[in-house]
Parts: structure tokens; C-alpha cells; sequence
């Protein structure tokens, strides 16, 4: 559990950032909360030669929010978006999620920015972020670019992101007064990963469910944005049968690996359970 | 009269914080503000760094170790291999079970991350970036994973180095990945009863392999001295001076040249008993280079390569007559020891205690035999928060009148009241030959009973039962029975020993002369409070206040001999031997008290912290103005000072006990176990402090749920640990852990001088059972007999699909 050496840098810009990472090469890895990379340092399963510290870089931190429009810097803490009034008014989802990530000492240190970029199917932001359909503000040498949460993650630590590029924020529209959402995680202890998680946020109307987005955490080697079972709830009148419905369908789009929480048919069905769940209390939610 | 001058007995009682006291534990000031001195702590100058390349391979012959790339690291001295330590017949060590084990690999590894090559470097850093580099070529063998395949005629042959020796330490090997068959009890009798009982219930109860965990993992630092020749190691050890004894037939170095000082430990449950590679490396670096080494393991090492426990594969197998009167006990155990047989167990019992496995049962006749064998995984077999093997015993025991209920219609409660020992049959010799010295377990249940509503309870479970099938809920209530009997205090010397060693305990006490004092004893705290405990022990019998009596374990240049901290044996055994050296400070006390009062030695009396005139009470001498007389007043007769030694040999064991009622709530749809009520009733007969035997069965029930519900060392058909780090090993935290509701009954062993039985380990004996049970008994009316801890949410929600309640 000792990380072979590497350089420590902590620029205090963007740019800067950017500039060491450009000149640092591929050995260069960024670390900002430290929670996913330090570990895997210490396990020697990540050796990088040089670490960019970003938590100097105080243009990274904080929660904006203007009229609908939500914007958090890459280096808000887990602590941060629990703490959140003005966040919990317009999207209590993060927070109340966020609780559910690790223990008080984690959340104090670890980043929304670092849970997303890192590209870790365990991870429980980047399907809320699919589920809020956000859009991922990176920076590089060639400058920003937005790159959809739902289009973001290609493999297991395989991501959009280039190299030498920097994820600085994630941005995404309040879901409209009164929506219903939910976050439900199943796992063995505080600090493991999920079995299987839901996300859920929808709005109701007259019995009727007018916008559904469902996706998915730790149930195949990227988050899971499920658009078909999310498409059976929109219009639906969210009985027990469609609710049913959207969880199979939920289901067809996971493919989990065998581990100490259980076998991949058992980690599939409990997906399913965890997306009625979170509809029927996003349901409860919503006015 | 000035009731102030004059304090009454109880109120000067009540100042010495004796027994009885819930005085606060003195240790915990300084570990509150992380002023602890653990091992890891210690800093010497010049001091190095040991640290392990391990095996990757569960079983593999070793083709080369290349040591080249990993000796150019800056700041290495040297690397170790098995060759090196083969000229000074160290690459092979004795375990605590008359076996042998590899110091480091010898031609091959026989368990995954089994220690290779010992890193001597300036720093941990270069150490482990040498580890890296040691460059070791492997041919794979074949493996041996599940103990029922070990002992097939094909098996691959794991021990060569002993593999033509068919006489074990333990009689006659049968096969040569066998290590043991041991037995006792009465085979013909037993199968007689089975015969011809009119119910026989039989189930192969496993416990799995887990692992006790501690927070602070293994490590040593040794140093030796070459100008005077003494050899120190400050190290994790639960029995410092049985340390001593082995390092010294290990080294030749004579025992007055070794000095084992265990300092603070954090947590031990029998995983800091034993004798690792790791201290035997760093003493042989520390002799080689003549300055201090330190070797400390992390978390993973400390899961995957020191002591595990259980692992356990018992066949059960009870007779009974219709009316549930059980008429006879039969267990067959397969025991999985792992590569080299390094359990903690007394000499003459390889199965430790197994054959307490009658429990709490009137049970006229029993057998049991256990064939141990070896696989390729880690060693151990070590008694993890339970006396050797009792918790194995009452699991399997507990299951089977669980089973046995469910078979005759019974209630689970009302079966174990049937069949307990009665008050009046104690002492009590069981049909496997041990002498219960006291209990009282109809008492004991049916407060447990009445405390819990168990009437109410068994109603509730009955109505969820209807709504569950009337499809209203998806939730099962299960209710869980657990009435145990451990086997503590090991051990009488006549047939307690462990590489011969005795297993008395002992204490020495010096009253200082203006009346406090020190007490040194041969045990070690590894969080159990000794230091307070003993101190109220030595306060009522001395009567000078506890917290004027320090406490001193763990240096074996200055503490008597002993045995160590481990299966409940410090109250019983030097808790017995504190008390027996008070009462000859107190015999010594009242020659003085005689002479300074003019009377006759038998014309004094004691009374809580002072001698007094029969008859005169008036007239007395405190235990303070006698410690300084002793010291300072000629005595006609009397040598000058006031100082006891007592080595206490047990004249038996002691045999605590207690009745724990568990409700859990099983989620069906996601195995997801909530426990919604833990009640537990301990019987350790005299309480010396009761907040820390609270504390204690809090601890040991946290440890039990942890078993219970998610604790396993799994391997992979390869040999391959699965998940040993604490991403996967179940450690609950305070959000897993309900509360606990604790009681006590107090029946006190008639042979122990203050009648105290010792209480660390009860929880986890009885916890895992209740917990257990409750989760069995969820799906008992679905006709479920047993299913398999870890009752984690994946084998819960599998038992619940097995009875089609799922879908």
C-alpha cells in the first residue's frame, strides 16, 4: 500500500494546469479529491510519474445557479453539494445522492468533477448526470469543448476525455418546480460501491408522467443512460405495470461483472428493484 | 459521632473502586488523543525497513529469483530469500501446532501472497519499490481449493517436506495433505442411540473461513544490541513471553539476552498470537546488520497471509425422541488448516475445545472426530474472539436444535428449555468429558424470554407470516434463539499447554511505602482494559483505591511469566492469580496490623481497606499505615517490605454462558437484512466492571453481526483470494450496527477466587448463532433446515429464489 514516487504539482490557473500538463506528457495524471486515484496509486494499479493537484484552482469550486441554469465547478466537494441550500431548492437529487457516496471524511475531500472524469462504473454521480442529461465543460490546449454526460463514457476509465484536457465543470437545466426524483443504492456497507443504483427524475401531471430520465450505476463498465425504459414511462399513467415494464427494460441494458456483492443475474435483478424504487418514490415526490 | 471522620464500610467501599465499580478505563486518555505507542510508532535510530515479496501463485515450484534489479534500488541493503536462511536453519519455523512452517517460500509457495523475499531497505518507500522488482519464476502446480478434494487419491501432494512423514504431531496421518484425525466421546454408544432414536435430524453446517481483522495489522520492530548481545522486539504479540521462549529455541540466543515488549496493540481476537515470517525476518536483518528493524504489514497482508479462523465444515447430526428429549449428538468436522497447520490451539487439542459441542444440552451420550487437512491457502486456524474452536461448536450445535425444532414442530425456546442442564446438576460432567462448574440456564432463558415478550414476538412473526403469503408484504420476520456455553480460561497446566508451556498465568505486586502500588502480570491488553480491571480487582482485595495501583503487561524483563491474552484466559486466569498475590499481601498485611495493635494475629479482621480489632472496630490499621510500617518499622520476625508473586495453575476451566434473542427483517426481493432487535444476557459470574463487560459484548456482537451477515476469506478455483482488502471484507460501521440491549444474570464458578468467568468472548460465541438462526428462521416455515453464512444480500435473495418466493 506504498505508491512508487512521483512529482507533485499544484499550479493555481487553469491554465496553468493545462501548460504542466502539456509539457508533463502522459505520465502526468490530474488528481483532485484523490479518492479513486490515490488509492489505485497505492495498489501500484496507477503509477503515474507526475501529479497535477488541482485544488488550488479556485475558479473550479463552487455552485452557480442562474434562473434554471445549474453549473458546479469540477472541484466541489461531495460535502459541498450536500451543504447546499440553493442547490437542494432547485435539484435536491445531488445532495441527497451525494450523502449516499462514502463516509463524512470521503465526501469532505472528494469531488463531483473527480467522480465523473475518473471514468469508474462504480462511481455514483456520472448517472446522475446522464439522468439530468448534463453537458461536461472541458478545457485543453485547443481550447473547450461540451461533451453530453450520456455521450461521455466509453469504457471502464475510458472516457471522452483527451489527453491533456481538464473536465472544469459540469453543467445542466434545473428539472422544472415540483419534479419527482430519486436515488436508490443498494450496497453492502457505507463506503462500498453500489450492487446496483437508480437514478430517477420525472414530472407528473394529471396522473400522467410528462419527462422521464433513468439511468444506472455500476451495472455494466460505463454509467447507463436507459432511454427505452425511460421512453416507457413518458406519457404512461406510471402503474405498477409500466413501472414494471420500464424496470425490465432498465434490466436489457445492464451488463455487471461477477464480484464479492454477488453474481451478475443477482446484481441485474437487483438493478431492476432499484428502478422501481426510485419511480415509486420519485413519484411520491413529485407534485 | 462524625459520620465524616468516620466513613461507614460501603463508603470507603465506594472510593476504592473495586469490584463492581463501572470506573472509567484508564487507558482510554491517552488513546482518545492519539497518544497511543503502538508498534508502528516506535522510531529507532538508524532504524530499517523489512517488507515482503510475495507469492502470485497459490501453488507454484520456484524456477529463479532474480534479485538484481530490485538490489540497484537506491537505499536497499539486502534481500532474503529461503537460501539465505537455510545455512542458519531458519527458513523453516515451529507453529503453535507442532508444525512447521516456511519462513520464506522453500522451492515452493503453497498459498498465494505466501512470503518469498524479505526487503531490507533505508526506508518503506525503497522497500516496497524493491518489492517490485524481485523478479521470482513460477511453474504452476496444480491446486488444492476445497477441503473435500484434499484427501482424494489424486491429490496433488502440497507438503513434500513432509511428505514421507506419517506420524504427526497429532498421531497417525492418513494421507498426505491429511494433518490430524482427533476424536472424543463415545462412537458405539453414540451410533447405538442414533440407531434407535425415533427422530434423527443431520445437516452440514459450514463456517466459513474469516478472518479476525484487527484495526491495527501485525508488525514488530527488533534490534539487536551486538555490544551486549540482547536481542529486543517490541512487537504485536498476544503472548510476549511465549514469544520469548519459541525466538529463543528458534535463535539459541539464551532467554535472559531476549526482550519481547508488546506495547499498545489495537485489537488482537487470536490473529496476534501466532508466529509470523515477518518477525522472524526482521530479527534475523536486525542480527545480520546490527541496527533496528521494523516490519509492519498492511491491510491486505494482514487478510491474506496472517492467522485466519474457522473454516469449518461440520456434519451435525442429533437424536431425539418424539417429545424432543435429545438422546445423543454426533459431529463429524472437516477442517481446513490451510498450507501449514498453524493453529492456536493447547497441545493436546488439535481441535481446541471442539467438544463443548454437547453446549448447554443434558445430552447423555456424543461423539466427535475431526480430520484436519491441508489446501492451498493462507495458515492459521486461530481462535478468533472465542476460546479454541467453542464458537465452531456452538454454531454448529445452535444450527442443529434449530433444525431439530423445525423437524419435531417445536418451538426453538421451548426445545432448549427441555433439554438444558438443570441448577441442580452442577458441577456437571458432559458426556464429552468436560466438568461445568456452574450455571443456572432456565433462569437465564426465561428472563431472556420474559425481557424480549417472546410470546408477543412469536404472534408477530405469525400475522407477517399470513401477510406475506396474502401477498400485503415482501418482507419476512425472522426470530432467532441462541443459548450457548463457552469454555474459557485455559488452561490447568495438567493438560493445558502450548509447546509445553504451561498455561497458568500470573502476577507480582509491590505496595510501595506510602501505600499505592504496581501490579505486573503475565498477560497483554489488546484493548480489553486490564489496567482498570485489574486495578478493581487488586482495590477490593487490598484495599488501596484502583486508582492508585498501576497496572503493568507486556515487558518480559519486567512482568512474571505467562501466557498471554487470548480465549478469554486474563480474568479467569490472571485475574485469579491478581487476587491470590492480594491475599498475600493481605496475610502479611494483618501480621503487621496484629503487632502494631497488640493483639494476636487472629484477634484482627479485615473490613475494605483496612485491619480492625474483632470486637473494636475502633481500633485499626489502614492498609496505608501498614504498607508504610512495612517498610520502615522493625517487625519482630517480619522481613521489611510488603511485595506477592502468585503463578495460578486453574484448577479447572470456567464455563460462562448466556441467552441471546435476535429479529431480523429479510427483504425478499433484495436478500437485504435489517436486524431490528438484538437482546443479549451474559452470565460471566462476577462482574468486576460492568461498563467494560458492556463494552465488551458490544464489541463481540458488532464482530458476530459481521460473520454473520458478510464476513468471508473466499478463494477462486485457482487458489486466488477474492476480495481481501476491506473494499470487500465485511467491517461494519456504526450505520450497520443496531443497538444492543445487554443483561446479565450473575452465578459465579465456585473454583475461581473472585468466582469471575471472563466475558470477551461470549458475544461473538452466541452472536453468530442468534444472527443466524434469525435469518433461518425467516424461511424456516418454507421449510428451509439451513443455509450458508454469510448471510449477505446475494445468498439471502438465493435461498429466497431456491423457495420460489422471489420473481
Amino acid at each position: 500500500m506504498i505508491p512508487g514516487s512521483f512529482d507533485y504539482h499544484r499550479p493555481d490557473s487553469i491554465e496553468a494546469a493545462i501548460g504542466l500538463l502539456a509539457s508533463l506528457g502522459d505520465e502526468a495524471r490530474v488528481v483532485a479529491g484523490g479518492h479513486s486515484l490515490i488509492p489505485m496509486m497505492k495498489l501500484r494499479m496507477a503509477t503515474p510519474e507526475h501529479l497535477v493537484d488541482l485544488q488550488d484552482i479556485t475558479s473550479l469550486r463552487g455552485i452557480t445557479i442562474n434562473g434554471a441554469e445549474i453549473s458546479i465547478g469540477a472541484m466541489t466537494t461531495q460535502a459541498e453539494l450536500i451543504a447546499s441550500d440553493q442547490l437542494a431548492a432547485v435539484c435536491p437529487i445531488l445532495g441527497l445522492a451525494a450523502a449516499q457516496i462514502a463516509d463524512p471524511q470521503v465526501r469532505n475531500m472528494g469531488t463531483i468533477g473527480g467522480n465523473i472524469a475518473n471514468g469508474d462504473p462504480g462511481n455514483d454521480m456520472p448517472a446522475l448526470m446522464q439522468a439530468l442529461d448534463a453537458v461536461y465543460i472541458l478545457q485543453g490546449p485547443e481550447g473547450r469543448r461540451d461533451v453530453a454526460a450520456r455521450d461521455f463514457y466509453e469504457a471502464a476509465y475510458f472516457t471522452a476525455l483527451e489527453e491533456g484536457e481538464i473536465l472544469t465543470a459540469a453543467r445542466f437545466s434545473a428539472p422544472p418546480s415540483g419534479h419527482g426524483h430519486a436515488y436508490e443504492k443498494q450496497k453492502r456497507k457505507i463506503g462500498d460501491y453500489a450492487t446496483a443504483a437508480a437514478a430517477v427524475v420525472l414530472t407528473v401531471e394529471n396522473n400522467s408522467c410528462q419527462t422521464a430520465a433513468i439511468a444506472l450505476t455500476n451495472v455494466g463498465d460505463t454509467p447507463l443512460y436507459a432511454e427505452e425504459a425511460s421512453q416507457i414511462l413518458r406519457g404512461s399513467n406510471l402503474d405498477k405495470k409500466t413501472i414494471t415494464a420500464a424496470a425490465n427494460a432498465a434490466k436489457a441494458i445492464t451488463d455487471p461483472a461477477e464480484d464479492g456483492r454477488g453474481p451478475a443475474n443477482f446484481r441485474t435483478h437487483i438493478a431492476g428493484i432499484m428502478v422501481m424504487r426510485a419511480i415509486e418514490k420519485a413519484i411520491e415526490r413529485a407534485k | 459521632m462524625n459520620d465524616q471522620a468516620n466513613p461507614s464500610s460501603a463508603e470507603r467501599a465506594a472510593k476504592l473502586q473495586g469490584m463492581g465499580s463501572s470506573r472509567k478505563r484508564v487507558e482510554d486518555a491517552r488513546f482518545t488523543q492519539g497518544k497511543g505507542n503502538y508498534v508502528d510508532d516506535i522510531k529507532l535510530p538508524g532504524m530499517l525497513f523489512g517488507d515482503f515479496a510475495r507469492s502470485s501463485h497459490a501453488h507454484a515450484r520456484i524456477v529463479s529469483i532474480n534479485k538484481e534489479a530490485a538490489l540497484a534500488v537506491p537505499g536497499v541493503i539486502a534481500i532474503l530469500t529461503a537460501e539465505d536462511l537455510k545455512p542458519l536453519n531458519l527458513h523453516y519455523m515451529p507453529t503453535l501446532a507442532g508444525d512447521v512452517q516456511a519462513v520464506l517460500a522453500d522451492e515452493k509457495v503453497l498459498f498465494q501472497n505466501q512470503e518469498v523475499a524479505f526487503v531490507v531497505a533505508e526506508d518503506r518507500y525503497a522497500a516496497a519499490d524493491a518489492v517490485e522488482l524481485v523478479e521470482i519464476e513460477y511453474e504452476a502446480l496444480p491446486v488444492v481449493v476445497d477441503p473435500f478434494t484434499a484427501m482424494d487419491a489424486d491429490a496433488p501432494v502440497l507438503r513434500e517436506d513432509i511428505a514421507d512423514k506419517m506420524e504427526g504431531a497429532h498421531g497417525t496421518r492418513n494421507h498426505h495433505n491429511h494433518i490430524f484425525y482427533w476424536q472424543a466421546g463415545d462412537k458405539e454408544g453414540t451410533d447405538k442411540a442414533m440407531a434407535e432414536a425415533e427422530v434423527v435430524v443431520e445437516e452440514l453446517i459450514s463456517y466459513p473461513r474469516v478472518h479476525p481483522s484487527p484495526l491495527e495489522t501485525c508488525g514488530c520492530v527488533a534490534s539487536m544490541d551486538k555490544v551486549n548481545g540482547k536481542l529486543t522486539i517490541w512487537g504485536t504479540f498476544q503472548a510476549p513471553h511465549a514469544v520469548r521462549t519459541v525466538a529463543s529455541l528458534i535463535t539459541t540466543i539464551p532467554e535472559h539476552n531476549i526482550r519481547i515488549i508488546s506495547p499498545d496493540i489495537g485489537g488482537g481476537f487470536g490473529n496476534k498470537v501466532g508466529v509470523y515470517p515477518g518477525y522472524i525476518c526482521a530479527a534475523v536483518a536486525s542480527i545480520v546488520t546490527g541496527v533496528p528493524v521494523k516490519w509492519v504489514e498492511d491491510k491486505i497482508e494482514n487478510l491474506t497471509s496472517t492467522a485466519f479462523a474457522r473454516d469449518y465444515h461440520m456434519t451435525g447430526k442429533i437424536a431425539a425422541t418424539n417429545e424432543g428429549k435429545i438422546t445423543g449428538l454426533a459431529c463429524h468436522v472437516l477442517a481446513d488448516h490451510g498450507a501449514f497447520d498453524a493453529c492456536a490451539d493447547p497441545t493436546q487439542f488439535p481441535a481446541g475445545f471442539f467438544s463443548i459441542c454437547t453446549g448447554s444440552y443434558d445430552i447423555p451420550v456424543a461423539h466427535c472426530g475431526v480430520d484436519g487437512v491441508y489446501t492451498n491457502k493462507a495458515p492459521g486456524g486461530v481462535a478468533y474472539r472465542c476460546s479454541f474452536r467453542v464458537t465452531e461448536a456452538a454454531y454448529m450445535l445452535e444450527r442443529m436444535i434449530d433444525v431439530l425444532a423445525l423437524k419435531l414442530g417445536m418451538d426453538p425456546a421451548e426445545l432448549r428449555l427441555k433439554n438444558f442442564i438443570t441448577k441442580d446438576q452442577f458441577p456437571y460432567t458432559s458426556a464429552l468429558g468436560w466438568e461445568y462448574d456452574s450455571g443456572d440456564y432456565h433462569t437465564a432463558m426465561e428472563q431472556a424470554m420474559k425481557t424480549v415478550d417472546y410470546e408477543k414476538l412469536r404472534k408477530e412473526q405469525a400475522a407477517n407470516r399470513a401477510a406475506f403469503t396474502a401477498g400485503e408484504t415482501r418482507s419476512l420476520m425472522g426470530i432467532g434463539v441462541a443459548f450457548f456455553t463457552e469454555i474459557v480460561g485455559a488452561g490447568p497446566v495438567k493438560n493445558c499447554d502450548i509447546l509445553g508451556l504451561g498455561m497458568f498465568d500470573s502476577c507480582e505486586i509491590r505496595i510501595h511505602p506510602t501505600g499505592s502500588a504496581i501490579a505486573r502480570l503475565g498477560t497483554i491488553s489488546q484493548g480489553q482494559g486490564h489496567a482498570t480491571t485489574f486495578a478493581q480487582i487488586l482495590a477490593t482485595e487490598i484495599g488501596l483505591p484502583a486508582e492508585d495501583i498501576t497496572v503493568e503487561e507486556g515487558d518480559t524483563d519486567t512482568a512474571p511469566y505467562g501466557l498471554g491474552t487470548y480465549g478469554s484466559r486474563s480474568t479467569p486466569v490472571a485475574g485469579a492469580a491478581t487476587a491470590m498475590a492480594g491475599r498475600k499481601i493481605r496475610a502479611k498485611a494483618q501480621m503487621i496490623a496484629a503487632y502494631l495493635l497488640e493483639v494476636h494475629d487472629d484477634d484482627v479482621e479485615w473490613d475494605v481497606d483496612r485491619f480492625q480489632v474483632k470486637g473494636n472496630p475502633e481500633k485499626f490499621k489502614t492498609m496505608k499505615e501498614l504498607a508504610f510500617a512495612a517498610y520502615n518499622q522493625a517487625i519482630p520476625g517480619l522481613e521489611p517490605g510488603l511485595e506477592a508473586v502468585s503463578y495460578y495453575d486453574p484448577p479447572n476451566m470456567t464455563y460462562p454462558y448466556g441467552a441471546y434473542i435476535c429479529v431480523v427483517d429479510v427483504d425478499v426481493d433484495t436478500g437485504v437484512v435489517d436486524t431490528r432487535r438484538f437482546y443479549a444476557l451474559d452470565d460471566c459470574g462476577t462482574r468486576i466492571n460492568p461498563m467494560i463487560i458492556e463494552g465488551q459484548v458490544h464489541g463481540g456482537l458488532t464482530e458476530a453481526l459481521a460473520i454473520a451477515m458478510g464476513q468471508e476469506i473466499a478463494y477462486d478455483e485457482m487458489g486466488n483470494v477474492k476480495g481481501g482488502s476491506l473494499m470487500d471484507y465485511y467491517i461494519p460501521t456504526a450505520v450497520e450496527t443496531p443497538e444492543w440491549e445487554t443483561d446479565f444474570t450473575v452465578t459465579p464458578s465456585p473454583h475461581h477466587p473472585i468466582g469471575a468467568k471472563g466475558v470477551g468472548e461470549s458475544p461473538n460465541v452466541g452472536g453468530v448463532p442468534a444472527f443466524s438462526n434469525a435469518v433461518n428462521n425467516a424461511f424456516a416455515h418454507f421449510g428451509l433446515t439451513h443455509t450458508q453464512m454469510p448471510h449477505d444480500h446475494w445468498r439471502v435473495w438465493k435461498t429466497a429464489e431456491k423457495l420460489g418466493l422471489t420473481g
